[in-house]
């Protein structure tokens, strides 16, 4: 099998550089899978800076009682559009950006199923997502009263309808939300037919890396868990035009239901971020542990349980809701299942490090922390899965502090590992070790110092989304350490993207395969040229890299 | 009931922080504001006697937050010992098998897989989650199944935004954002029964030291017990994001040895004390549209949207927490809610001075 | 079509457009999950208004699901004509496909004109109205695509540009048109029959 030893030759070079017009226009038209993947994960890094810059501004405010930076209808706002826009426009883009860049290339083939499907849901996210934003401009409506949403990223009725959410600020929520969401969708079923129906040849199902594995989980839990949300918003906006009365509790309607079809989709939707989150782990940890995952069969079980599981779940965010107790021990009981898988995962990671050699590269050591990370917000889950617990701690700082380990601990980390992994195989550039290192350890004491004491804040009784709070109740110092951390975090984001920046320019030359890694992306040059590769791939175990290189001690009779 | 002023300078307060951080104070946007509701200091003596604490989860003062700790207690406990094993199983396998300096470059043993191991951590988790899950499901059961007793006190919730109603049926009692009831005695309780509604949007009922907190939603009635065995004034607030100033819909409950609670109802049963010298101020309050949102009982004033005044004095803050309840901050109130609550449903009312003293005066009559 | 499924014929992969569907019509299912769960929770809810079994007449509904379902057989004629190359007999029955669907719209219209206009039902009537308009029309509104799509490839085949290589594709038009009737059965049943 010589694919790695023929390369196409290099086209002729060019009379004259292409204009910045004509570049751009390239990334506008284009339906290749990798430039979309880049443009997922760039919108998603952009939106990053500016929801990161909601939570600065949250994180001031509450640093000492009775403040007064933001007015409360400012703060509201601020929390909504934090929440909303890292859910939905930071982390659903650079995920599945990083699922439409790597999926081709880890199954051997050409680009996604649809590749015009692919812009296609790119761009109605990009609009869904600048249509949210207009509402800080448009807001008002006709009553002037309005501006971006202000009714927290759950957006709970009644609180949404038209009595009690004045102009068009909510409309906008719902809109934006809902056309990304179908663009997400459309990418779902993207992915999903991909690896249906274009493997290289001798890719069965069982050989495809955990990444796909954990990405096309994802996806059909999303294409499960997004109708929910987008049936409730449609019910929204008839209640609020059209006079409909799905959740208008004065004419019978139930603010409950609204709920249980939010949560339907909220909890799958945490697992549609995670799960990719852990095939990035799954990735990068055995080849910087330089063995193989360990457990891969039960790793893939193990993922497609959560997300099964995960749809079943959803009310352990309704403890306090005044469910009977028997509905509230079934969710306790599912709850405690969806345990089981995810921590079963935590031993494999822990496993496949076991007995290797690891090396401790940036990419590695945000890998590293996500495990213990990740360690914590899983124990803290099985904290709120005790209902009567969850009593206490629904709706307080526990649960943010919770929920921040799950999305910041483990995912942006892994996400943040995924940059650095893969940067050289998109850009042909390696990024700076040193300073991923400072990015690494201002992040890692930054994220802990902002969200570890709020687990205490809450215990303490301070509820979530509050504007300010008296003194006096003992919250003062655990918020005071939540801000200093905020600061560490955002010196941490600037020294990353000061780094991508910089490495774009004079990074050191990548080659095809920087960090000897094992999947079929590394045996393309980096970047891949637009059609991936030369002659597409025959693989005969889950390492192909691995039999190439070893070509005495190949993986197939092993796995 | 006397107006309740705690005896203790608190230590915490804008003052307090603007003295110690005079650089932060101009960054993070301090101004002063005036005379906001007394800092709960860890001891606030009360002038009769009762002691005012934070409100932690861990300091529970009768049924069912004690039955919660424990559980609570028991689950920190398990989670705690798995994170020690497993944390530092990762930070042994981090330090030992590390890559040396003097690594010779070879691959080490490929592993794929382990059947017996893998067997084992499976079903270590499944024993853990059966045990954690029953332990949960049995604690459930107990708190909201829990029937109540024929002589237990029925108090109706009623959350509106952004304040509590307080309606006590059998008692004719009506009053807003202070919750009173009787202590109970472990050995023979004396629950109280809540039953929660909403007048708007969701809001969530929670006082950590004495329960969990139960959603209060629009047209769903939900019911909660609460069974305090120490008297004294627990802290709380609203726990669903309910709009603008969800932040200050605090409330009260103000647990009452027995008789001392007899004493408070029969007080609350009186109709407004009828003050001579307030009869100027009434007047303003009668004929501008305070009636239409405020009742009085014993005078003209019926409306429902907004707290019930008739003992309104009897109060330790006023705007649900948002204040003081002093002279002073009852000016501001009633000349600007917003100045002290920004986005309060109440309006300004456009009183002129005189007016405003004389209704200030009025108010400040009704005990 | 996949370049790897003709090279060997020991690695065959699913055709990309079947798998496509799945995924979208596995998705359209949740969402219609959703809006048949809100009509079956606020069933007897209405505070006021118009009820079910006082409005709703069955003989107008039953025939639109004759001409509905009838129109799931058609197609299936359809998509054997075409795979069989017979491209005349395929227009035939997919124009016959089409007018079914046509007149399921139609016999909804007239319904809906009659709830207006005659019994007063609207959607901010009460829940009823509510969640009928919503579900009904929500199945209407896929109708509509579906008819939309159809007529496209009418026109296309008038035009000769349909024939056997089409198939494959034109089948995946013909499982939507039979969700929709599947859904169809489940809406009926959840209007017609349980809420009533």
């Amino acid at each position: 099998m010589g694919v790695l030893d023929r390369t196409v030759p290099a086209a002729e070079p060019v009379a004259e550089a292409p204009s910045l017009v004509t570049r751009l226009h390239g990334w506008v038209v284009t339906v290749d899978h990798k430039r979309l993947g880049i443009m997922y994960i760039v919108s998603g890094i952009l939106f990053l800076l500016v929801a990161g810059s909601m939570a600065t501004t949250i994180r001031l405010q509450l640093v000492v009682p009775n403040n007064h930076l933001v007015p409360p209808q400012v703060f509201n706002r601020l929390m909504t559009m934090h929440g909303t826009t890292m859910i939905f426009l930071v982390a659903i883009p650079i995920l599945f950006g990083f699922g439409n860049y790597l999926i081709p290339l880890m199954l051997g083939a050409r680009d996604l199923a649809f590749p015009r499907l692919n812009a296609f849901g790119f761009w109605l996210f990009l609009f869904g997502a600048l249509l949210l934003y207009f509402s800080y401009l448009a807001g008002d409506g006709l009553s002037g009263a309005g501006s971006a949403p202000d009714v927290g990223w759950f957006a709970y009725a009644p609180l949404t309808e038209r009595p009690f959410s004045r102009g068009s600020s909510t409309d906008y929520w719902i809109l934006g939300i809902a056309l990304a969401g179908i663009g997400t969708t459309a990418t779902a079923i993207n992915l999903l037919a991909t690896a249906a129906s274009m493997r290289c040849r001798g890719m069965t199902l069982g050989r495809m890396p955990l990444f796909v594995w954990l990405m096309l989980t994802s996806s059909a839990q999303l294409l499960i868990a997004l109708p929910p949300l987008t049936a409730a918003q449609v019910m929204l906006l008839l209640d609020r035009f059209l006079g409909a009365h799905f959740f208008d509790t004065q004419a019978g309607g139930s603010a409950v239901l609204w709920q249980h079809f939010f949560w339907l989709f909220g909890h799958p939707e945490v697992y549609v971020l995670v799960l990719p989150a852990f095939g990035i782990a799954s990735e990068i940890i055995p080849v910087f542990s330089r063995k193989p995952i360990f457990g891969y069969p039960v790793m893939v079980a193990a993922s497609v349980g959560i997300g099964l599981i995960s749809i079943s779940v959803w009310a352990h965010h309704m403890f306090a809701v005044g469910m009977s107790p028997a509905a509230n021990s079934f969710f306790i009981a599912s709850s405690f299942m969806v345990a089981v898988p995810t921590g079963i995962k935590i031993f494999n990671w822990l496993a496949t490090m076991w007995g290797g050699k690891i090396r401790f590269t940036t990419p590695m050591l945000f890998c590293i922390a996500f495990l213990f990370q990740f360690l914590c917000a899983g124990l803290t889950g099985v904290m709120l899965a005790v209902a009567p617990f969850n009593w206490q701690l629904t709706d307080s700082y526990f649960v943010v502090a919770h929920f921040h380990y799950v999305i910041v601990g483990a995912i942006v980390f892994n996400i943040f590992a995924g940059i650095y992994y893969w940067f050289p195989k998109m850009t042909g550039r390696m990024m700076s070790e040193r300073l991923g290192r400072w990015h690494f350890w201002l992040m890692v004491i930054g994220f802990n110092l902002t969200f570890g004491p709020q687990h205490i804040a809450g215990m303490l009784g301070m509820p979530r989304r509050i504007y300010t709070y008296e003194a006096g109740r003992g919250w003062e110092i655990w918020n005071q350490l939540s801000t200093l951390g905020a600061l560490f975090q955002a010196a941490a984001i600037l020294v990353f993207a000061w780094n991508a920046i910089v490495s774009l320019r004079r990074g050191a030359v990548a080659g095809n395969d920087p960090w000897d890694a094992w999947t079929l992306e590394w045996s393309t040059t980096s970047p891949p040229p637009e059609y991936n590769f030369a002659t597409l791939p025959e693989v005969r175990s889950r390492r192909p890299l691995w039999d190439l290189k070893h070509p005495d001690d190949p993986d197939g009779p092993y796995e | 009931m006397k107006l309740m002023r705690p005896m203790v300078i608190p230590p915490f307060g804008e003052e307090a922080t603007l003295a110690r951080l005079p650089c932060l104070a101009w960054f993070v946007g301090l101004r002063r504001a005036r005379r906001l509701p007394p800092p709960l200091t860890p001891c606030t003596e009360h002038a009769n006697g009762d002691h005012v604490h934070g409100a932690s989860i861990f300091a529970p003062a009768g049924a069912p937050a004690d039955a919660i700790q424990t559980l609570s207690l028991f689950v920190l406990a398990i989670t705690g010992i798995i994170f020690v094993i497993v944390g530092g199983l990762m930070v042994y396998c981090l330090v030992r098998y590390r890559r040396r300096s003097d690594d010779d470059g070879r691959e080490p043993p490929q592993v794929y897989g382990s059947n017996p191991v893998e067997l084992a951590w499976t079903v270590v988790p499944i024993i853990i989650v059966f045990v954690l899950t029953t332990t949960a499901i049995r604690s459930t059961y107990e708190i909201q199944a829990a029937p109540p007793p024929p002589d237990s006190l029925q108090v109706r919730v009623v959350g509106h935004q952004w304040w509590w109603e307080f309606q006590y049926p059998a008692l004719g009692v009506i009053t807003a954002n202070e919750l009173h009831i009787p202590v109970s005695d472990p050995a023979h309780p004396t629950p109280t029964y809540l039953t929660l509604e909403s007048a708007d949007v969701a809001h969530s009922f929670w006082v950590p030291r004495l329960a969990g907190k139960t959603d209060v939603i629009p047209n769903r009635r939900n019911i909660m017990w609460l069974a305090p065995a120490q008297s004294g004034t627990y802290v709380g607030q609203c726990a669903e994001f309910c709009g603008t100033q969800h932040a200050k819909m605090l409330l009260r409950v103000v647990v009452h040895p027995a008789d001392d609670f007899a004493r408070w109802v029969q007080a609350q049963r009186q109709p407004a004390a009828r003050n001579p010298g307030a009869e100027a101020g009434r007047q303003v309050f009668e004929a501008t549209a305070c009636v239409s949102c405020h009742a009085v009982r014993g005078t003209g004033a019926s409306g429902t949207f907004g707290p019930d005044l008739t003992h309104l004095m009897s109060r330790e803050t006023i705007g649900a927490g948002a204040a003081q309840n002093d002279l002073a901050n009852l000016r501001d109130w009633v000349e600007d809610p917003n100045r002290l609550k920004p986005g309060v449903l109440m309006p300004a009312m456009q009183l002129t001075q005189p007016q405003l003293d004389q209704v200030v005066s009025y108010l400040a009559s009704l005990r | 079509m996949s370049e790897d499924s003709d090279t060997s014929d020991t690695w065959t992969l699913p055709y990309r457009g079947r798998a496509g569907m799945v995924g979208l019509l596995f998705t359209e299912t949740s969402f219609f999950a959703i809006f048949v769960v809100a009509y079956l929770y606020y069933v007897g809810k209405s505070t006021s208004g118009p009820k079910p079994a006082e409005v709703l007449l069955l003989p107008t509904p039953i025939l639109a699901s004759i001409a509905l379902l009838s129109s799931s057989w058609t197609i299936v004629l359809a998509m054997r004509a075409l795979r069989a190359d017979a491209t005349g007999r395929f227009a035939r029955w997919w124009l016959v496909t089409f007018l079914l669907g046509a007149s399921f719209l139609l016999l909804t219209a007239r319904e809906w004109v009659r709830l207006i206009g005659h019994d007063g039902l609207t959607i901010a009537t009460n829940l009823f109205g509510t969640t009928f308009y919503t579900l009904v029309g929500l199945h209407a509104l896929h109708v509509t695509v579906g008819l939309t799509l159809i007529a496209l490839v009418f026109v296309l085949t008038l035009r000769g540009y349909v024939d056997v290589r089409h198939a494959e594709r034109t089948e995946m038009l013909s499982w939507y048109w039979h969700f929709v009737d599947g859904v169809w059965v489940i809406v009926f049943l959840t209007v017609y029959v349980v809420g009533r």
